[in-house]
């Protein structure tokens, strides 16, 4: 079975990485939508710190939407995810390997273009970190649950609006514990406490999210 | 409960059921609707700070909690469907959600309505506010989700999942906009036996609370009944039952 | 003993019933035909017999099992062959191939899937893209896991012959009759008629409205 998980972890990273370009697209619309706001708001140092961890997760939950479509689709299409559910491998830790390659390649990318971006909107060191460290922990959640929902509306042709309306409001509690993580860390108080709350919500998503998962892409199928 | 949900599989004992209940439900429902409005509107104590315009608790808060109970009942319906992989309890799913809507967005409406003279404006940030915009955006999920497959039993169970997930966050996004944010004044009705209200002001209240579930329960028995009218309209039990209906 | 039975299926699409009241049994060596028109639900039966989606009503068992039970069994012994090849466009024919036989827990070489391929017609082409492949080399590798998966008892292939050419179709029967005669089943939709001198049942779907 390992060897099975193995060859589908292989499988899907040599097929992001033949299809880079379109792995480039939500990294560059991260990018571009960070530096749209000094240009709305004013390039204020104070503001921009003011409004940097926010405005950073905000765009990181965008974006990771718009490449999350990519996480089942072309399965779905060409029928791959038929011959996976009739191979007889479980079909929760085939989602979580799937789940985990898209983390790799669409979503850990952004994670390192962080702290260009941490100097865009004059984030100090010690707001840097804290953000490292919840885009770490927050971002898997956000993989995990958005997966599901993935699921549900793969098989529906105008999947793209659905997905952002089901998904946004779901993610309202790791926007508020991430930023309030890095706001603490402005004021050089101690973020642990939001981390392992946001860690605690990683925690259950990893225990129900692969069934949730296997389950949408049962129904999608039928 | 599987032997005493499993009559209920069957879409014509459902109907039969929700043809016995709604009476009794529409009737309750606007007997105490009448009596808990008249009463709170009218006769009860104008409060000695917020003046006549705090009465809109009599409508804000029944539906504020039973927009809440609702999510968590077409939850209940979701669950119930996928464990016992009973179609009825989609449509009971689906025939609260709009309902629920309803009372979430009456409950944001009195809400931002009621705002206005006590904030002085008419939306705030406020803890109790957001999470019933957020919940608003979770009953919409559910719906565009069910409204976007057009085979309807798999409708049911992606809108079930999708209603599932919501209510395994709802308590997280409840304390963590809480804790992000505490405006509003303290809980009205947190304690049942020492009240932060009066006497007076919270009788009227329990009344429109019971009135709102009970409203709920209506509308939510005829949807349910037109769905499984809708659905089933090629089996002869839907069609001799219309042509009845049509009758009489 | 029966291979594969379906017992008082049922199946229903957008609040219309496609079919119901199916039952059938098929044993080794046995061919099964569904037929039907356009819009019958001949699809829809097949996804429903190899556990892609569930029956409205009824139960399906392989060897006495029901289906969902015994689930690891039967993937073991099936091989479904449906409307959507189960390529990746991004891959080339090698190495899906290789990707479903790990899947599989199939054991090949390197050299005996070039072989196989080249005996489909496809030499020179294993390295190319399934994207630049026409309609009938893709099927044709696609259909390639008929002779990996030697250990499988059942087939279940949906329209198997569209787009392929004689060659094609000749090689493909030729498999067909050779699965047979080692004991297999096949359940089948066609519109072609397959002279066999084996069992052959039909298995009839009316349109309904």
């Amino acid at each position: 079975m390992t060897a099975m998980l193995m060859a589908i972890f292989k499988r899907d990273l040599a097929l992001a990485i033949r299809q880079r370009a379109e792995l480039l697209q939500p990294m560059m619309f991260f990018v571009l939508v960070i530096s749209l706001f000094p240009l709305g708001v004013g390039p204020g140092p104070e503001t921009l710190q003011k409004i940097g961890p926010g405005v950073i997760w905000v765009a990181a939950i965008l974006s990771s939407l718009l490449g999350m479509e990519r996480l089942f689709r072309d399965d779905f299409q060409d029928g791959t995810l038929e011959q996976l559910m009739l191979s007889g491998a479980p079909m929760p830790l085939v989602c979580v390997v799937k789940v985990l390659v898209h983390w790799l390649v669409s979503i850990f990318p952004l994670i390192l273009l962080s702290p260009l971006l941490g100097v865009f909107l004059n984030l100090n060191l010690a707001m840097y970190w804290a953000l490292l460290a919840t885009l770490l922990v927050g971002t898997p959640l956000l993989s995990l649950v958005g997966a599901v929902a993935v699921g549900l509306t793969v098989g529906l042709q105008k999947g793209g609006v659905l997905l952002a309306l089901l998904l946004l409001p779901v993610f309202v509690p790791l926007l508020i514990f991430a930023t309030a993580a890095v706001d603490a860390a402005s004021l050089q108080l101690p973020y642990t406490a939001h981390l392992g709350l946001i860690g605690a919500m990683l925690l259950l998503a990893f225990a129900l999210a692969p069934v949730a998962i296997a389950y949408a892409l049962k129904v999608s199928q039928s | 409960m599987w032997k005493w949900l499993h009559p209920y599989a069957k879409s014509e004992s459902t109907y039969k059921l929700c043809q016995t209940l709604l009476p009794w439900f529409s009737l309750s429902a606007g007997i105490t609707l009448t009596i808990g409005i008249i009463w709170g509107l009218m006769f009860a104590p104008a409060d000695y700070q917020q003046g006549d315009s705090f009465r809109i608790i009599y409508i804000h808060v029944p539906s504020a909690i039973t927009s809440m109970s609702a999510y968590a009942a077409m939850a209940l319906a979701a669950v119930i469907g996928l464990v016992w992989q009973i179609r009825t309890a989609y449509m009971a799913m689906i025939a609260i959600a709009p309902v629920g809507a309803m009372m979430t967005f009456i409950a944001l409406f009195t809400g931002a309505a009621w705002g206005k003279p006590m904030w002085g404006t008419w939306w705030v940030w406020d803890a109790r506010l957001t999470s019933e915009l957020v919940l608003l955006f979770l009953y919409l999920g559910v719906i565009s989700l069910y409204k976007s497959f057009d085979d309807k039993i798999q409708a049911g169970k992606a809108a079930g999942v999708m209603s599932i997930v919501g209510v395994i966050n709802l308590p997280i996004i409840h304390y963590s906009v809480e804790w992000w944010n505490t405006l509003h004044q303290g809980a009205t009705i947190s304690k049942f036996s020492k009240p932060s209200i009066a006497p007076e002001m919270f009788w009227p209240l329990m009344l429109n609370l019971l009135a709102a579930v009970l409203l709920i329960g209506a509308i939510t028995l005829k949807r349910l009944q037109n769905e499984l009218l809708r659905r089933e309209i090629h089996r002869p039990w839907a069609v001799k039952t219309l042509l009845k209906e049509g009758k009489g | 003993m029966a291979l594969l039975s379906g017992q008082n299926l049922a199946c229903v699409k957008q609040d219309r019933i496609l079919f119901e009241n199916i039952n059938f049994s098929i044993d080794s060596s046995e061919l099964l035909y569904v037929r039907g028109q356009n819009g019958a639900g001949k699809t829809s039966l097949l996804r429903i017999l190899v556990g892609l989606a569930d029956p409205a009503e009824g139960t399906i068992e392989y060897k006495q099992q029901n289906i969902q039970q015994a689930n690891e069994l039967y993937c073991q012994d099936l091989v479904y062959f449906g409307h959507k090849l189960g390529l990746s466009l991004n891959l080339n024919a090698i190495e899906n191939l290789r990707f479903w036989c790990q899947l599989n827990q199939v054991t090949t070489s390197e050299s005996e899937l070039y072989e196989l391929l080249a005996n489909l017609g496809l030499v020179g082409l294993e390295d190319v893209m399934v994207s630049q492949l026409s309609a009938g080399q893709q099927r044709r590798v696609a259909l390639a896991r008929l002779w990996l998966k030697a250990s499988a008892k059942l087939w279940i292939l949906d329209e198997p012959f569209t787009a392929l050419d004689v060659q094609g179709i000749a090689l493909l029967r030729n498999k067909m009759i050779q699965h047979l005669s080692e004991g297999g089943a096949i359940i089948i939709t066609s519109h072609q008629t397959l002279d066999v001198d084996y069992p052959t049942s039909e298995l009839v779907l009316e349109y309904r409205i």
